[in-house]
């Protein structure tokens, strides 16, 4: 709600001028030394960057994470997040944990973001990983927004020698489909498109052209007929969205084809968990290639 | 007779083309073998899960909407009365949506039709009681707007409290009516609550017609006006609910399709029921193919189509009624 | 045998009595004027002894259930309500619907009875015209021929020559008399003393809720009783011409 922020802040102008100006100093001091020291107080706003910065950060430098990585629904290291204080990426309480960085998502409110600026606070952006090699990448970020790049590298070599050995010939390629709420399914040069692949499945979307974040109506996936129709898990309390995933045709499809996998925490960021996202989903295929023989 | 041959005629084609119009781009000898002849594979899947339910349910839809809003506007005596405008569809959401996110309607499928029926019947009520039996346009105008309200910001509470993260960007379905996605589940659902209410609506011809006079001398006339309202309510309520609880609230169908067939029909109100719900069948089907010509992969809600049709009638149908006055 | 036989009927609104302990009868071929100032209770009584209001004491009427009743007594209401724009005869073929079956289409009487309904409100040019885009009277007029259409043994109506034109007025009165003449009842509230003098062959006459007159035109309408009832003088004589009777003067 950009405009009642905006009126909220005109209205509180003289408050904001004092805090801005508060800010300003405590920020000039603190942010010399971010630019060259390490971080010792980092909030991160953004479900993604809340578990890459958990699985680099030292001890007692991640102050506080957002809410939704303490939901196992969506994230897949609840238990440390449950040990770290929990935001709500609001600005006035991300302020107040006086954090010396602030790491956020491309996809943060941007006016969280800029009002963080405005008073001082460095912010990092994270953009979101559209690939494998996009999580290489993020991983080394991290390290280095952190000041703990030994411990990116070492993650990194780790991850290339596991996907590596995920990496195989695989004869028949079952074909599949990504299929989430309300109809939307991942195409090529997607994150979970390149874990189907990767687990030796043929994205079936995306040879019909559909790529990132587009709708597939229902008669489209029918006629598509995929080996397999792997969907989302759903959320408690009924939507109307998922109920598509019900639907008389994508019951009868995952019915037909036996294997139902399901998305989960691991698919939906960037993080070494997707290694584990693979490892399942392959096992999954070779059940399906198992049956059908 | 001629009326009801060609509207019935309307009906049926737009029912095929609705049948043949579809992402999937099967031809249309291909698309009706597969819907009759049932082999199981893909093509068949889509014609008899997707497009067939799609299609029963606009003319359930459609037709129930139609003979909602002729009925209502009989007893009213006022062409502003509908479903959509005064709140009806909108309360009938509104317990749609509570069924739905209390757990009510996983735990026993009728839940959802039943408690839509409860919305759909105390928003009849509502509007009944604040109109008074003949409703003037200004008092069921601010009936309308009140109930209208009220039920969209319930709606919209109970969407925003809910634990899905779907559901708050579910609004805009229940406010504007979508048949996406729909299935065969849904069509019996609709269907046996539809079916009473057709009945109950079907009966009221007769009083409707009285009521030209005036409630004195209907009821003179030998109308029990009891039975007659009792009748509107129950009938209104179970299409209304019903059709809401499957595919959200569509508006503007019961206004816009009584007024275009009001003159064709020489204004007879029971007349008007039945060319209204033939009618309305012909509407949603148009608007629900205009869906999906227009911007296929968006998902445009059904509601939108039908209100870029209705408000201009509606302002038009506004204008009329003032210089009436005048 | 009387059509309609009311006893004691008695009306209160919120507390205070607007009729009281009203009783008579009417038998078969009478044209009977309801007369009285404003406010005396004509509406309220014919409203009551039809059984649209809630009454005390008797009526003949009320004893039937809706659909009999509908079949023994047509009643005009005051207000002329033509809600959509029908055609003319559609709306006299209204009166018909107590003789329909539920499901059942106007058959050829229905048909026979519609036309002599037009043709005696002098309405068969305009019969397909659109109902509400006539003028008042014609209006009027038509909604007289909806009770005729309805054939019942009494007829029952409102002020139904309020806003008609003068030949209108007296032709109305004309077809009233000529539906006694076929041996039914019926019972007319008039303004028109003068009207209700020359053509009623039995007057009521109501004040403040009572019924306190009710006899042949010339007892009714004596000179110290209209003084008191109406507040009015009047000249009413038995001419070569029939009875006129001609208010005057306000006396009060």
């Amino acid at each position: 709600m950009p405009p009642a922020i905006r009126h909220s802040t005109s209205a509180s102008m003289r408050t904001g001028k004092i805090l801005a100006i508060c800010a300003a100093a405590w920020g000039a001091m603190t942010h010399q030394a971010a630019a060259t020291e390490v971080p010792k107080r980092v909030v991160s706003m953004n479900l993604c960057t809340d578990q890459l910065a958990m699985m680099l950060a030292g001890q007692g430098q991640l102050h506080s994470v957002s809410y939704i990585a303490a939901d196992p629904r969506a994230s897949a290291m609840v238990e440390e997040a449950r040990a770290l204080r929990l935001n709500h990426g609001l600005a006035e309480e991300i302020y107040l944990m006086q954090p010396d960085l602030v790491i956020a998502g491309a996809f943060s409110t941007r006016a969280t973001v800029a009002m963080l600026r405005r008073l001082g606070i460095p912010v990092v952006v994270f953009e979101p990983a559209y690939s494998l090699a996009d999580v290489r990448d993020r991983i080394l970020h991290m390290g280095d927004v952190l000041g703990r790049s030994a411990e990116a590298e070492a993650m990194v070599a780790d991850f290339d020698l596991r996907l590596a050995a995920l990496q195989q010939d695989v004869q028949t390629r079952p074909r599949a489909v990504l299929y989430y709420a309300n109809g939307y399914t991942s195409g090529d040069q997607t994150l979970a498109g390149e874990i189907l692949t990767v687990a030796g499945f043929d994205n079936a979307a995306a040879d019909r052209g559909y790529g990132a974040g587009m709708k597939m109506p229902l008669e489209v996936l029918a006629v598509t007929n995929p080996d397999a129709v792997i969907t989302s898990q759903p959320y408690p309390g009924a939507s109307r969205s998922e109920e598509v995933l019900a639907h008389p045709v994508v019951r009868n499809l995952r019915a037909v084809k036996g294997a139902a996998s399901i998305t989960d925490h691991d698919w939906i960021c960037g993080t070494p968990f997707v290694l584990r996202a693979i490892e399942r989903l392959a096992q999954d295929r070779e059940t399906l290639s198992g049956g059908a023989e | 007779m001629r009326v009801f041959a060609g509207l019935s005629a309307l009906v049926a084609c737009l029912f095929v083309a609705s049948l043949l119009i579809g992402p999937a781009g099967i031809g249309p000898g291909e698309s009706l073998a597969a819907l009759v002849a049932g082999d199981r594979g893909p093509l068949t899947l889509v014609m008899r899960e997707i497009r067939l339910p799609r299609a029963i349910l606009a003319v359930m839809i459609g037709g129930s909407l139609g003979l909602a809003g002729a009925a209502m506007q009989g007893y009213l005596r006022n062409p502003l009365a509908e479903p959509g405008l005064i709140g009806v569809s909108g309360s009938a959401a509104l317990g749609a949506v509570l069924a739905i996110h209390t757990g009510a309607a996983v735990a026993f499928a009728l839940a959802l039709p039943m408690a839509a029926l409860v919305g759909a019947g105390l928003g009849v009520l509502i509007v009944m009681a604040l109109a008074g039996p003949r409703g003037t346009s200004l008092t069921l105008i601010l009936a309308g707007v009140a109930v209208s309200a009220l039920a969209a910001a319930l709606t919209s509470l109970v969407l925003n409290l809910s634990p899905n993260p779907f559901a708050a960007n579910e609004i805009i379905f229940w406010m504007m009516g979508s048949l996406a996605d729909r299935s065969m589940t849904h069509v019996w659902l609709a269907l046996p609550f539809m079916a009473v209410g057709w009945l109950l609506l079907s009966r009221l011809g007769r009083g409707l017609d009285a009521l030209t006079l005036g409630e004195d001398a209907a009821q003179a006339l030998g109308i029990r006006l009891t039975h007659l309202r009792l009748g509107l309510v129950g009938g209104v309520t179970c299409v209304v609910g019903a059709g809401t609880a499957v595919a959200g609230a569509i508006g503007f169908v019961g206004l816009v399709v009584p007024h275009i067939l009001r003159p064709v029909v020489g204004a007879h109100p029971s007349q008007l029921l039945w060319a209204s719900a033939l009618g309305g069948a012909a509407m949603v089907l148009t608007a629900d193919i205009a869906v999906r010509m227009i911007l296929p992969e968006r998902d445009l809600k059904l509601g939108v189509v039908t209100a870029i049709i209705g408000a201009p009638l509606f302002l038009h149908l506004i204008l009329k009624l003032r210089q009436e006055r005048i | 045998m009387s059509v309609l036989d009311v006893q004691n009927l008695s009306v209160s609104r919120r507390g205070r009595a607007v009729l009281r302990d009203v009783s008579f009868s009417m038998g078969v071929g009478e044209l009977v004027g309801l007369i009285g100032p404003n406010g005396a209770g004509k509406t309220t009584l014919m409203r009551a002894a039809l059984g649209l209001l809630s009454c005390t004491g008797q009526s003949s009427l009320t004893a039937l259930p809706e659909a009999a009743r509908a079949k023994h007594a047509a009643w005009l209401p005051q207000a002329r309500e033509i809600a959509w724009p029908v055609s003319v005869e559609t709306v006299v073929m209204l009166g018909r619907i107590p003789h329909l079956s539920s499901v059942q289409n106007p058959t050829e009487t229905d048909r026979a009875a519609v036309d002599a309904a037009l043709a005696q409100m002098d309405l068969s040019h305009m019969r397909t015209r659109a109902a509400t885009h006539l003028s008042g009277g014609e209006q009027a007029r038509v909604l007289i021929a909806r009770t005729i259409a309805q054939n019942t043994p009494l007829l029952m109506a409102d002020e139904p020559v309020a806003g008609l034109d003068p030949a209108h007025q007296i032709a109305t009165m004309q077809s009233f008399k000529a539906l006694t003449a076929q041996g039914k009842s019926c019972l007319v509230s008039l303004h028109d003393l003068g009207l209700a003098a020359r053509h009623c062959t039995r007057i009521l006459m109501l004040d403040q809720g009572q019924l306190v007159a009710d006899g042949p035109p010339t007892e009714v309408l004596a000179q110290d009783r209209v003084k008191a009832v109406f507040g009015i003088s009047a000249w009413y004589q038995d001419t070569d011409q029939g009875p006129v009777f001609q208010p005057l003067d306000v006396v009060r």
